[in-house]
């Protein structure tokens, strides 16, 4: 029985599939014939050949004694006849520890080396702002309480130079003092990777001014420099400096006031050795 | 069959295998429903090789950018990068391509899930003693392993679901101390999202990782070949016997059916539920995230604790940073998995038991295991459902925040809770009269040839289950 449906649900599929194929026909159909074939070989197994319960000692367990001792007397004697040729021994393994040794440095090769990148965007002074749909930002354009998403000027969509663009009111800004000529206009500006663990932020609350990560919920207070308020995010959203060029387009007075993204060990360290400010 | 007996003739001829042909067909196999459960992990693997075959032939691990012209309206004419669009064509234009896809990702989800079930099984029972403890050992280690073979699978569409799961692998990986930024550098090649980390994903998933599991499940099957199977005490079983029926026919056919049954099931789920439906998500976009955002099942408890860890977590020494997701994402995922791989060496220290074990324990014969063990599996379900919080919030018209504080209460009270109950109930399970192993001895009084008086155990008529005696009260 169970076998025929099988026969008849295979055919069925290649019918199916040579018709050019319906997903959930042919997994309804695998699953009949597939599970045809289970039943029947279970069926079988239970009724043709009744279950026979047998007995039998174990044989696990440690070995026989004198396996045990002949193994370890060999292993003893082996190890004296090397032990007679110390100086031998130790140049092998010598040997196989320089070579263990250079065989890490393909590894190197996996990856370039950290360098500057992690506290580096493309954000340069003078730099405009470009939004999704690619136009530049000019000062008046955006409404008060309004939200988007700005990059670098030469580097639309990039990973690490994205930021929000937020206009408020100049008024309700309590930006640290030495922030405040940043927002010309009411327009603030936050790197968009948040310091968690580095998803884009894509909520802005505007009734509490509070930009939250829709990853882990960490929320960040606009008007103070995007403290983090809630959340498991530690660190405040680096912010972009911004202020208006001669022909009214908002443009960067450099990178962002500090290195964007999830935290790691060296992050208020600088890169070593590259005179790149820890910032 | 005539056909079989030759070919096992000439086979014998030239290697002589029938000595151990015979050793193995006549080998006996305990029975117990709960052994299945292995079984079916083994055999979601298989099903896992096979579709995977198949969907290599069509994949493109690169992060090249092409534009989309196939059949899916809402996409057209959209950039995005090769990997994606190859997996869109794999859903929509090869034929039994999203049936395949489906299958594979459902038998990955109930791969590990059955990896898992089979673990709470044997831990439960107490099979993982001595002799066993080696491959309890082995076995987390495949545990893991489908772990990272599910998360790499999962990033390979680079769909915007997946990119948010490789953006936080690589900011945890970022977060460790002192070497963080190059182990992070290494191993997805550049600072996220390197275009070269879905070569090296696609390299770990269809290679590096198959093979260790491949390697992982001989070693694990071969030594319950060679341990062979536990059993439950009962009439007539002893530390020193084994049970059961025997491999052909009985055994081995039963098996053959159970596969077909799990291919066959997985085929229905991947046919008829969907799973993965990245045109949904749409193409990866390093500027957006997708809300909710939720991983696989097995990684939700991670999820959990990164999203209830407070950020307090994150402190500088002497300067450095250690960052925030270190200790939720890392260090206590760290400690569990320690936990868990040496169980066998920890409850060794704890009981002093160093005695080889054969016959199972039922859980409520060890209480103290029985509730400690609940209490883990306390822990990983709240934080599996703090893992979705966000759409647990908004399913019961709640606040995040509120439910936050709910789970960080419950994370807290609820595992001694559930510990504590499950202690009392064990023992008072275990005192109870009818408990079978405990069950007073039936005796009669027999008048011996020399005129006195013997004691003896009564027989108890067949079926209705002879006294048990512990092991221990065994000669
Ligand atoms: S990445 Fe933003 S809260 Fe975790």
């Amino acid at each position: 029985m169970a076998f025929s449906l099988a026969i008849l649900a295979g055919l069925g599929l290649a019918i199916v599939y040579w018709r050019g194929g319906q997903t959930q026909i042919e997994g309804a159909l695998l699953a009949v014939a597939l599970i045809g074939i289970g039943g029947g070989l279970i069926y079988w197994s239970k009724q043709l050949m009744p279950p026979a319960e047998v007995t039998e000692p174990r044989h696990t367990g440690p070995s026989a004694d004198e396996d045990r001792e002949a193994v370890e007397g060999s292993l003893s004697e082996g190890e004296e006849r090397l032990a007679r040729r110390t100086l031998l021994g130790r140049l092998l393994i010598g040997a196989a520890g320089a070579l263990g040794l250079a065989a890490l440095f393909p590894i190197r090769s996996l990856g370039p080396s950290p360098g500057d990148t992690l506290y580096r965007t493309p954000w340069r002074a003078g730099m405009r702002l470009r939004d999704e749909t690619g136009r530049l930002v000019k000062v008046d354009e955006l409404e008060q309480d309004s939200f988007t998403t700005v990059f670098p000027e030469t580097a639309p969509g990039s990973a690490d130079g994205q930021a929000v663009l937020i206009r408020v009111d100049p008024s309700a800004l309590r930006l640290p003092a030495d922030r405040a000529d940043g927002a010309p206009e009411g327009y603030v500006c936050y790197s968009k990777v948040c310091t968690h663990l580095g998803c884009p932020i894509g909520l802005y609350l505007a009734a509490t001014h509070e930009l939250r990560c829709p990853c882990h919920q960490s929320t960040f207070d606009v008007l103070s420099g995007a403290e983090p308020v809630y959340g498991p995010a530690a660190r405040p959203l680096p912010q972009l400096l911004l202020e208006v060029d001669d022909d009214d387009y908002l443009v960067a007075q450099g990178d962002f006031t500090g290195p964007i993204g999830p935290g790691y060990w060296t992050i208020d360290k600088g890169p070593e050795g590259s005179g790149v400010d820890p910032l | 069959m005539k056909l079989v007996r030759k070919g096992v003739e000439e086979i014998d001829d030239r290697v002589g295998g029938a000595s151990f042909l015979k050793r193995s067909l006549g080998k006996v196999f305990p029975d117990h429903w709960a052994f299945m459960l292995g079984e079916v992990a083994l055999y979601s693997f298989v099903l896992l090789v096979l579709t995977g075959v198949f969907l290599t032939f069509f994949y493109e691990p690169s992060t090249r950018e092409v534009t989309y012209d196939g059949p899916y309206p809402p996409l057209q004419g959209e950039q995005m990068s090769a990997a994606y669009e190859s997996v869109m064509r794999i859903s929509y234009e090869v034929r039994a391509g999203l049936v395949m896809r489906q299958i594979h990702h459902w038998s990955a989800l109930v791969f590990v899930a059955a990896i898992l079930v089979h673990m709470l099984r044997v831990f439960f029972t107490g099979a993982f003693r001595k002799p066993r403890d080696i491959n309890w050992t082995v076995g987390f280690t495949l545990l893991l392993l489908g772990m990272g073979a599910g998360f790499t699978g999962y990033s390979l569409p680079d769909d915007l679901l997946s990119g948010t799961g490789i953006r936080i692998g690589y900011s945890a990986l970022l977060s460790i101390p002192v070497i963080g930024e190059w182990a992070a550098f290494l191993f997805f090649g550049g600072e996220y999202p390197a275009p070269a980390f879905l070569r090296r994903f696609y390299a770990l998933h269809i290679m590096i990782i198959p093979g260790l599991l491949i390697g992982a499940m001989t070693v694990h099957l071969m030594l319950v070949w060679r341990q062979k199977h536990t059993e439950f005490d009962g009439p007539g079983r002893s530390e020193h016997t084994v049970t059961g029926t025997r491999l052909w026919p009985n055994y081995g056919m039963k098996a053959l059916g159970l596969m077909f049954v799990v291919f066959g099931t997985l085929s229905l789920l991947g046919g008829l539920f969907q799973v993965n439906p990245i045109w949904l998500y749409g193409p990866f976009v390093p500027y957006s995230a997708s809300s909710p955002a939720q991983p696989d099942w097995y990684m939700g408890w991670i999820e959990g604790l990164v999203r209830l860890a407070p950020n307090w977590t994150e402190f500088s020494v002497f300067g450095y940073l250690v960052a925030e997701p270190f200790i939720p994402a890392v260090v206590l995922p760290g400690i569990f998995i320690t936990i868990v791989a040496l169980w066998p060496v920890l409850e060794r220290r704890f009981t002093g038991d160093h005695e080889m074990h054969n016959l199972l324990q039922r859980p409520r014969d060890a209480p103290i295991r029985t509730a400690l063990g609940v209490a883990g599996v306390t822990i990983m379900a709240v934080l599996t459902l703090a893992g979705s919080n966000d759409v647990l919030a908004k399913f019961l018209q709640i606040e995040v925040d509120t439910l936050n504080e709910v789970f960080k209460w419950l994370l807290l009270l609820a595992p001694p809770a559930a510990g504590y109950l499950t202690y009392r109930i064990c023992r008072e399970l275990r005192d109870r009269d009818e408990h079978p192993i405990r069950r007073p001895r039936r005796v009669r009084v027999r008048w011996n040839a020399e005129g006195g008086f013997d004691d003896v155990e009564d027989d108890a008529p067949p079926g209705a289950g002879s006294p048990g005696t512990r092991p221990e009260e065994r000669v």
